[in-house]
């Protein structure tokens, strides 16, 4: 097996990435329901016949693990032991999936229909299914997918399908179920269904646990499930959960199994389907509840053209490999293995380290199409026109600046060659002249941008929508187009992130001391380690990673005691402090928010909203112009960073948890982000 | 075949079990052996005049080297090799297997571990005299050892032969004619009281001592520490191997420690008794060996392992001679002082005496086998077995790539007709019943007692077996598989000849970790020989070969083409470190039986606990503080 330890030091220019293939292009010129009939005989684990599903839930079912938790809660509860039994059986019931291959065939039918329409390719990396596939016959697998979409798990499985591989089971949030033949559809193609919050629930815990060990236990199909949790409304990447990472690693670290194979797959799309959706989540407009006559309504999609879709097989990651050195299996030796059990502080910090750095293989591997690109530059052109801040009485269109074509095609070739040499995975098309490339992007994201007079901009107005009402409603439509451009700008992010937080580190910083730009560069680093991938305690080598970076594309001279801007490193170290800009600028909304306004009596619920009112006021006081600090992504982040940082403490009062201001630590925080104030070591070690 | 006469009668004649019983514990030896060095010196040994048993057929003479082979295992006379056809074949007239033919050893050889039975790599026949440094002597303690009349010798031969053990390493280095730090002299004491004055002008010298028993160490127990700048005295134990008395009211034999097991068990049994302590090394191991080792005999389900075994024991060390007032079979007088010296490796002096267990020699005997569909059913079998308490005498379960090594060891046919029935067996096995050749494992089983429970007792075993898909498969694979254990020490040196390297090691573990254990320990290995570029799949395998109410004793056996690697030896340990790393993490023991020595000393403390070190180590402060005893083993 090929695996490679995630722990490699890296190179950027060093990275070799596999070439991809069109999987529809055999799709466009051969029968669809041949397809969907063909023979499918995956290769399996130790070459092991499939289990069929009653027999696994009987085992499950008869497992010691669960047993001694259904003795324990009889004992506690004094319920007899049998009918807590038949609650396990019916959460398993609840909760099992159900592969059937004739279902897996019907979606393999419709997929391919939808998919022709909807896409122009959907590009694998052949070498990442072979070395998949010989993960499979190894060792138990488990498939870690990015989340952008809805379509990312039945796009997995649908792939595993072509290229014959075995089919996952795959964690599905419990929303689903609410789709009444949908989500027994999804149930027959292999999802299983957890409940969204079971934080308390023993019996459920140690159903569903066991449930995923036994799979893997015997190797009966590779699991699927999101780190992230949830999709990702930013397109960033979020903060990873460790519930079934931890899961997942225990038949390994309780010597069960030999080892447990971590494939990171990277599913990248050209144009998301829930763009507009997300941007009105996050600004508080509700999620519609998933819905099988809303799937139906969604069929107006099927009209558009979605671009391609790229997704990577990363290698697989031994978690052996992974463990070596850093955790003791043998703190499992005296206690029966069926005892459920707090894992050991090593322990449960390395699957944080783990999971931490799988998402960011997921990062690396995401191809970037042209359009991420351009959609920064916009951005950033869109903050530094009059932007938000026009939003007067009588919007006049012609204040959105915007940009040259020329000057667009320029700096996107400029910035090309920066996120190229950042090692960034970009798929631009290099045999065609820049300036077809840039308008052929454009014209596949026309909903979010204009070009009229040789000029670019973004198009704050959704068309067709309702004429100039309230101010609120016409920033509503700016910022709904902000945070869609902002969705595309931010999965270039990660590639600009350590560089970024540099180059702000640089500007804040007093002086060019290293010491201190390092003391700032970890200060900022911390506070938004909620909002980004950043491996817990790799300040160190994140700084240097960022200074190499910068020092190599001329930007920097870092010598023993100093770090200093060259010349001709200014458009770089502005545009990368730019990109850090609507987050630094978010945060400090909300904490002069909390400082300000917050009363005593703040609920956490009420949180988001308030601090939404507070920004709209802002941004209409023409006192703000960066509305992405109106996405409840950004300020539930903030919150978490300030929780973390002790600057905002939780009560627990009852029903309702309210939230404590501590106002010097804030007051700290808020002045070191706004470089009013030095950071200062005693603050740092606090942190 | 002698147990064929076994399983066929069964008449209760005392003097003809006595017999049959011979010939069982001397089924792989022909006969013993006489020896012109025969005569026992009595010297001023009060040994009593009415020994109950002729003590003048002794297998091991003080010169070894002139009946067992110096750089392998086991007698001079008996060796696996390939004949000029190819054929694999054993030669001497000492076991059963002794001057047959094995024709389908060379095709699993040469299939197993992609080796070829053209390259050779023969040991060097003798030792080269400059390869031994001369001796550092003491000449005060040599020349009181000489006025004690105790016979010594400082002879290279002799010297090197007491050197080692059977650790891999020790036998490749020898083979190569490489001598590393050995003793400076070998003593013979010939009683109690001669292993008494010996320590007594040790401590007087300051000598250092290290006892000497049969040798079969797999421990590294047995290396001198090169640091050593005292001289290092052997104390061979072999010349005390006489039974002083039996006592048939208690059921007790008084023994000397250096008595080997089969001279042990055939003496016995000419009184028809038995201990029914049959470690696999038995041939050539010391009672006083097993005692300082914990060791385990195959059929410890009947008549339990040496602890059990025990009943009184005499040790002299530095402080003097430690044992207890009575012969009891229990007693509440604190911490157990047996439990010092069960197990203490000759750090903290030397076992002279022993009063042990002995039983009636069994009326009757039979083996048998169970084909199991694949290991998994084949343990839970064990388990079972083991849970009801039944187990018989012996029960051992070997993997499927053992089971077809047994089958690559069976000698030539002789009639049409057995190779006929061998062929319907294996018919109805594979074909008729479904059992995958690549997954079948088999049970190997012993019983022992009066007939008739014996065939009781094997009806009840073969009924839990049934309830695992197990079949009977017959009384010559249960015999071939134990004696695989007897052969597999000689079988290396063969392998050793063609460049495959291979040792074996065991550990305990709990019931429920059995699988996860075995299946892990073996990837393991296969993953580290190939990250260590061996280009050959290792030969990788292990068997369960005992049984507890709590758990079981698994022995892994691991061999792999050493050809094109610089250093076979280096690799072949760092795979085996690793394997023990992964038998810990995976919550089996540090050693069941084989014992720490030096090579597993760096374990000790992750197991022991550092207060449980200490205890050992203030015992072994109080009983030598001088490290007279300084093989540096354990601690």
């Amino acid at each position: 097996m090929t695996s490679i330890s995630l722990y490699s030091p890296r190179n950027p220019m060093l990275k070799k990435r596999d070439d991809f293939e069109d999987m529809l292009e055999e799709r466009r010129s051969s029968s669809d329901l041949k397809y969907a009939f063909k023979c499918y005989t995956p290769v399996l684990y130790k070459g092991l016949p499939p289990c069929k599903t009653t027999m696994l839930k009987s085992m499950v079912l008869q497992s010691d693990q669960l047993h001694y938790v259904i003795n324990q809660i009889s004992k506690e509860t004094g319920e007899v032991a049998g009918a807590i039994q038949e609650e396990a059986s019916a959460i398993l019931e609840e909760m099992a999936h159900r592969l059937q291959l004739s279902t897996v065939r019907f979606f393999a039918f419709a997929l391919t229909k939808a998919f022709k329409t909807l896409f122009r390719s959907i590009s694998v990396n052949e070498e990442g299914i072979q070395r998949l596939q010989q993960a499979i016959q190894d060792h138990p697998v488990v498939l870690l997918p990015s989340h952008r979409s809805y379509m990312d798990f039945l796009l997995m499985s649908y792939i595993l399908y072509t290229y014959d591989l075995a089919l996952p089971v795959i964690a599905a949030g419990m929303d689903f179920m609410g789709m009444k033949i949908v989500g027994e559809m999804l149930r027959m193609s292999g999802a299983f269904f957890i409940r969204r919050s079971f934080g308390g629930d023993k019996l459920y815990w140690a159903v569903f646990s066991e449930y995923v060990k036994t799979m893997l236990r015997n190797g009966m199909a590779p699991v699927e499930f999101f780190l992230e949790g949830t999709r990702s409304r930013t397109c960033k990447s979020l903060t990873p959960k460790l519930g079934l990472l931890n899961i997942v690693m225990e038949p390994f670290l309780k010597g069960e199994v030999f080892d447990v194979s971590l494939v990171p797959v990277s599913i990248s799309y050209e144009r998301i389907l829930e763009e507009s959706l997300y941007a009105r989540e996050l600004l508080g407009v509700p999620k519609p509840k998933e819905s099988t006559s809303g799937l139906f309504k969604a069929r107006k999609v099927l009209g558009e053209n979605y671009g391609s879709i790229h997704v990577y097989f990363g290698h697989p990651v031994s978690v052996r490999t992974l463990s070596e050195g850093r955790v003791n299996r043998c703190e499992f030796n005296l206690q029966p293995r069926f005892i459920p059990r707090k894992p050991s502080d090593d322990t449960q910090s390395f699957v944080n380290d783990v999971a931490y750095r799988l998402v960011r293989a997921q990062e690396e591997n995401m191809v970037l199409m042209p359009w991420v690109l351009l959609a920064s530059l916009l951005l950033q052109a869109h903050y530094r026109g009059p932007g938000c801040s026009a939003l007067g009485p009588e919007p006049d269109p012609h204040h959105h600046h915007g940009m040259t074509l020329e000057e667009l095609t320029l700096q996107a070739v400029w910035l090309r060659g920066l996120v190229r040499g950042f090692g960034a995975f970009l798929h631009w098309p290099d045999d065609k002249p820049p300036s077809e490339v840039v308008s052929a992007s454009m014209s596949l994201h026309q909903g979010l941008v204009r070009v009229s007079d040789g000029r670019v901009w973004l198009l704050l107005k959704e068309p067709g929508g309702p004429g100039p009402g309230t101010p609120e409603e016409r920033l509503l439509g700016v910022a709904v187009a902000v945070l869609s451009c902002a969705s595309y700008r931010n999965q270039v992010l990660h590639v600009f992130l350590r560089p970024s937080l540099l180059a702000t580190a640089i500007h804040i910083a007093s002086s060019g001391r290293k010491e201190e730009v390092f003391n700032t560069f970890s200060f900022l680093r911390n506070m938004l380690a909620n909002e980004f991938i950043l491996c817990p305690g790799a300040a160190v080598q994140d700084f240097e990673e960022a200074c190499q970076q910068l020092v190599k594309s001329g930007a920097l001279q870092v010598s023993q005691q100093q770090v200093t801007a060259t010349d001709r490193g200014q458009p770089t170290l502005a545009f990368l402090t730019d990109m850090l800009e609507p987050f630094l600028q978010g945060y400090q909304v909300v904490c002069r928010y909390l400082c300000e306004e917050a009363s005593e009596s703040l609920t956490e619920k009420d949180f988001v909203p308030a601090v939404r009112n507070f920004t709209v006021k802002l941004i209409l006081a023409g006192n703000l112009r960066y509305c992405e600090a109106l996405s409840s992504d950004l300020q539930k982040n903030a919150l978490a960073a300030l929780l973390r940082l002790g600057a905002v403490h939780r009560v627990n009062g009852g029903e309702q948890v309210t939230l404590k201001v501590d106002k010097m630590v804030l007051n700290s925080l808020t002045d070191t982000l706004g470089g009013k104030l030095p950071t200062q070591k005693s603050l740092l070690a606090r942190l | 075949m002698a147990s064929d006469g076994i399983s066929n009668s069964g008449i209760p004649d005392r003097q003809q079990i006595a017999q049959q019983r011979l010939r069982i514990i001397a089924g792989h030896l022909q006969k013993p052996l006489d020896t012109s060095d025969g005569r026992i010196r009595a010297l001023e040994c009060n040994a009593p005049d009415n020994q109950p048993s002729g003590a003048t057929t002794k297998t091991v003479p003080r010169r070894r080297q002139e009946v067992m082979k110096w750089n392998g295992w086991g007698y001079s006379d008996s060796r696996f090799h390939f004949n000029k056809k190819g054929q694999a074949e054993f030669t001497g007239k000492r076991y059963r297997l002794s001057g047959m033919i094995m024709p389908s050893l060379k095709d699993w050889f040469e299939g197993t571990f992609g080796a070829n039975i053209q390259h050779k790599n023969f040991a060097s026949a003798v030792l080269s005299p400059g390869a031994v440094r001369p001796p550092t002597l003491n000449e005060a303690f040599t020349e009181e050892v000489r006025s004690t009349g105790i016979p010594y010798s400082s002879d290279a031969e002799d010297r090197v032969f007491r050197g080692h053990g059977h650790c891999l390493h020790e036998i490749f280095a020898l083979r190569e004619g490489k001598v590393g730090r050995v003793p400076d002299m070998v003593v013979w004491p010939n009683c109690h009281n001669d292993v008494v004055k010996i320590v007594e002008l040790a401590c007087k010298h300051n000598v250092c001592l290290i006892p000497y028993g049969g040798g079969t160490s797999v421990s590294s127990a047995l290396e001198c520490p090169p640091e050593e700048a005292r001289s290092i005295v052997s104390l061979d134990t072999s010349q005390m191997n006489r039974i002083l008395w039996i006592d048939e009211k208690n059921l007790t034999a008084h023994v000397e420690a250096g008595i080997v097991g089969q001279d042990l068990e055939r003496l016995l049994g000419e009184s028809g008794y038995c201990t029914g302590h049959e470690p696999d090394s038995m041939e050539f191991s010391s009672l006083g060996g097993w005692v300082a080792t914990r060791a385990s005999g195959m059929k410890k389900n009947i008549y339990g392992n040496i602890e059990d075994l025990l009943v009184h024991v005499k040790m002299v060390t530095p402080r003097g001679v430690v044992e207890k007032s009575c012969l009891v079979p229990r007693m509440s007088t604190g911490p157990d002082i047996h439990h010092f010296i069960l197990g203490s490796e000759g750090t903290l002096g030397v076992v002279t005496e022993v009063t042990i267990k002995i039983r009636p020699l069994p009326e009757y005997q039979k083996y048998g086998s169970v084909v199991f569909p694949n290991f998994e059913m084949g343990v839970a079998c064990l388990r079972e077995v083991a849970k009801q308490r039944c187990a018989p005498a012996s029960i051992r379960l070997v993997d499927n790539e053992q089971f077809q090594f047994g089958h690559a060891l069976k000698p030539q046919v002789s009639s049409m007709f057995t190779s006929f029935l061998e062929g319907l067996k294996k018919f109805y096995i594979t074909k008729f019943k479904g059992f995958d050749p690549q997954h079948l494992c088999v049970a190997t089983l012993l019983f022992e007692g009066d007939r008739e429970k014996v065939l009781q007792h094997e009806k009840q075993v073969y009924d839990i077996a049934a309830k695992f898909g197990g079949l009977a498969a017959g009384e010559d694979n249960g015999q071939r598989g134990y004696m695989l254990t007897f052969v597999i020490a000689y079988l290396r040196d063969l392998g050793m000849d063609h460049f495959v390297i291979g040792e074996s090691f065991e550990t305990s573990v709990p019931w429920d970790r059995v699988l996860d254990v075995c299946r892990n320990v073996k990837e393991r290995i296969t993953r580290e020989c190939k990250d260590k570029g061996v280009q050959f799949t290792p030969f990788s395998t292990c068997r369960v070969t005992q049984t507890y109410d709590a758990g079981a004793c698994v022995y892994f056996y691991f061999a792999f083409n050493s050809r094109g690697l610089g250093d076979p030896v280096r690799v072949y340990e760092q795979v085996e470190h690793a394997a023990r790393q992964e038998i810990l993490a995976n919550g089996g023991s540090l050693s069941h039986h084989h014992g720490v020595g030096k090579l597993r000393k760096a374990w000790m403390r992750e197991t022991l606990s550092e207060v449980g070190m200490g205890m050992l180590k203030s015992v072994k402060d109080y009983v030598d503080p001088e490290n007279i005893f300084g093989s540096g083993n354990l601690l």
